[in-house]
């Protein structure tokens, strides 16, 4: 269970986050939606322990403890996952390395014993079959020249080997062509159960109806406006961000809230 | 009495004894050499070429002998790792027979140690030899004083498979060695050279080493040096290489060790079509100080330059490159590009990159680029958002960054070779080893 109150963040002294407050159950599918700017990808990034952000302000329970207390690294070995909106590319890196190294420091966080070479690639390329990649992938430097698709599913891969207690998915559906949109939320279903939760970060609606969200919350100016189930990212499609602004705000203060 | 007037002396004294000594035109030429350097001095930074790394407190140092180590152990350490190829190994100033192996070579190669050659194949020499004029003052020291290195000749369409490895291990030379290496390769020839320039056990020797290169149509000579002195040593070198139409000409220069090193390498390309790869990375850290010149002479039509050098800079290191390149009027069609990207691993390392394009011909396509920096921030948190602690991210990305100059070397072994001797040099080398 992850709970964010008040979240107050600011990059360069301007404020981005005003006040979010959400509630993620163990097992449940969150989307959040909003507008460009809406401070989207900031929250994926302050959850994350990215330290361009600067919490002025609020907490972020997880499972009793103070998430933001702890560096980027230990977050990821505890359990938290960013599937990144632009993964970044490390030329001379190879992907296999690059994931084994990920996967290792997060075994031994767990007490687990490391992968040797051989038990890496086995099961690394049983999960790679599985977001229709091929094994060259592996050979190639991170994200290096790879499509915007392939960086995705690059991304997915690392979701499903380092198996995370909670995922946040930034902006995963965006730039990507409805065949890759699939695999990409085939990928994201096949990871849903009962001991993880995922903040699904997307501006369109058209992945929710790939990947079906517990909740939805719509952020604006840094805060939840507004929550519901499913429904509302349909009438978010169909009416616009625009309408949000006309609504009022008061009960959605309460939205992430079960 | 000055430090040049006792080089003076010493060439008195040893000038009898010098491989070549009974070779009037060499007798000559290292006098000439000799009395360049006693006028000249060493570099100060008075002179431009010489603006970041002046030579000037070589008038009052005292050199210490190195200490050779166990020669045989490291020969055979590196010969492990590259079973193939031709060894001349070389202890302080002269060759060493015992721990060398030249095995077979085809018919139309010669391959031997330089002063033997003096004897056997004195035209040769001579031909390729260069002159006293040549080069800044050390260039003319190394002339007046060299012993010994190795000499290759490639007749005619010959291609040398297996790489010729050239060892140089320091041990007793009392005053620096001066080493030079001749590669002539005739129209159609090919072969790869490697330099190794292995640490000794102690000592803050000197070095001086000059390597030319002729090669001849249609030649290809891929040339790597690798240069891992003892961290006292003062290494000053010279690559200098001459194209014949459509020749093909590598050079990788790496630099990890010593205290200083200089490297001036250059190439000229007399014919038309000619290819040159300019590579190179370097790594200094404690007060450690490196120094490229470049130089690539688009002297002919249609010639391709590809220049690349990368540097990481840590403690109070500090890196220097220059890289000039110049296109004669009539160099029509041609494409040079260069860059040189440094990473800055503290606050007190300091790199000075400085490209020079000088453009007589208009129809050419040429750029450049150069670049001062540190790791980037996003990789970093990409990493550490996948649960790698922020020392291993800062050494996985430092590997990344030079390891796009390892790429470039074609061959395996040397490419290993290259990989292992920098991660000797990076903090969690061996945590990186899993990278290869």
């Amino acid at each position: 269970m992850i709970k964010i109150h008040n979240l107050h963040a600011t990059v360069d002294g301007k404020a981005i986050l005003n006040g979010l407050d959400l509630e993620v159950a163990d097992g449940e599918v969150h989307a959040i939606m909003g507008p460009n700017g809406s401070g989207k990808s900031t929250l994926a990034q302050v959850l994350a322990g990215r330290e361009t952000f600067e919490v002025t302000e609020g907490s972020v329970d997880w499972d009793g403890t103070d998430l933001l207390a702890l560096p980027a690294e230990e977050r990821a070995r505890a359990g938290l996952f960013l599937a990144f909106q632009y993964p970044v590319e490390i030329p001379g890196v190879s992907n296999a390395y690059f994931l084994k190294a990920a996967v290792n420091a997060i075994r031994r966080h767990r007490g687990l014993p490391e992968y040797d070479a051989m038990d890496f690639l086995a099961r690394v390329k049983t999960e790679m079959k599985a977001v229709d990649m091929k094994e060259e992938f592996l050979y190639r430097s991170v994200n290096e020249g790879f499509s915007g698709g392939e960086k995705k599913r690059n991304e997915v891969l690392q979701m499903a080997l380092l198996e995370p207690k909670l995922a946040v998915l930034d902006e995963t559906d965006s730039g990507l062509d409805i065949d890759a949109l699939k695999v990409v939320a085939e990928g994201v279903n096949r990871l849903r159960s009962p001991e993880r939760s995922m903040i699904v970060i997307t501006h369109y609606q058209r992945l929710l109806d790939y990947i079906v969200p517990d909740k939805v919350h719509v952020l604006s100016q840094g805060r939840i406006v507004r929550s519901g189930g499913r429904e509302l990212a349909l009438e978010l499609e169909e009416h616009g961000y625009g309408w949000i602004e006309t609504q009022p705000a008061a009960p959605a203060a309460q939205g992430g809230r079960p | 009495m000055s430090a040049l007037d006792l080089w003076r002396e010493r060439h008195r004294a040893l000038a009898p004894q010098l491989p070549g000594a009974g070779l009037p035109w060499l007798a000559r030429l290292r006098a000439r050499a000799l009395e360049r350097f006693a006028d000249e001095g060493w570099p100060t930074s008075r002179q431009e070429d010489w603006r970041h790394t002046s030579l000037a407190f070589l008038e009052q140092s005292e050199l210490v002998a190195a200490n050779a180590g166990d020669a045989a152990a490291a020969v055979e350490r590196l010969r492990a790792a590259s079973p193939d190829g031709h060894w001349l190994v070389f202890v302080g100033d002269r060759f060493a027979p015992a721990l060398s192996a030249i095995g077979a070579l085809p018919a139309g190669v010669t391959l031997m140690p330089l002063a033997d050659a003096l004897a056997t194949e004195a035209d040769t020499v001579e031909a390729a030899f260069g002159r006293a004029e040549d080069g800044d003052s050390p260039q003319a020291l190394n002339a007046a004083f060299f012993t010994d290195g190795a000499l290759l000749r490639l007749t005619r369409g010959v291609a040398l498979e297996a790489p010729v490895h050239l060892v140089f291990l320091p041990g007793g030379e009392a005053h620096g060695r001066h080493l030079r290496n001749l590669i002539v390769a005739d129209a159609g020839a090919a072969a790869t050279v490697v330099e190794h320039y292995l640490p000794g056990a102690d000592g803050s020797t000197l070095t001086t080493a000059i390597t030319r290169i002729e090669a001849g149509p249609d030649a290809r000579i891929d040339h790597l040096k690798l240069q891992e002195e003892a961290e006292g040593a003062i290494h000053l070198a010279g690559i200098e290489a001459r194209q014949a139409r459509g020749a093909r000409f590598a050079s990788h220069s790496l630099s990890f060790g010593a205290k200083l090193a200089r490297n001036d390498i250059r190439t000229r390309f007399d014919g038309e079509g000619c290819e040159a790869l300019l590579n190179g990375l370097y790594h200094v850290d404690g007060r450690r100080h490196v120094d490229h010149h470049t130089l690539i002479e688009h002297a002919s039509p249609r010639g391709t330059s590809h220049e690349f050098y990368r540097g990481l800079l840590d403690g109070a290191g500090r890196g220097v490159f220059r890289g000039r390149i110049i296109v004669a009027q009539d160099a029509q069609r041609s494409d040079a590009m260069q860059r040189c990207d440094n990473l800055l691993l503290s606050r007190q390392a300091e790199a000075d990159a400085r490209p020079e394009l000088e453009i007589y011909a208009d129809d050419v396509k040429c750029a450049h680029g150069a670049t001062v920096g540190q790791l980037d921030e996003d990789s970093l948190f990409y990493l550490r958002a996948r649960g790698l602690d922020e020392p291993h991210a800062r050494q996985l990305l430092t590997y990344a960054f030079a390891a796009e100059a390892l790429a470039r070397i074609g061959l395996e072994p040397l490419r290993a070779r290259a990989r292992s001797a920098l991660l000797a040099r990076l903090p969690g080398g061996e945590l990186l080893e899993a990278l290869a």
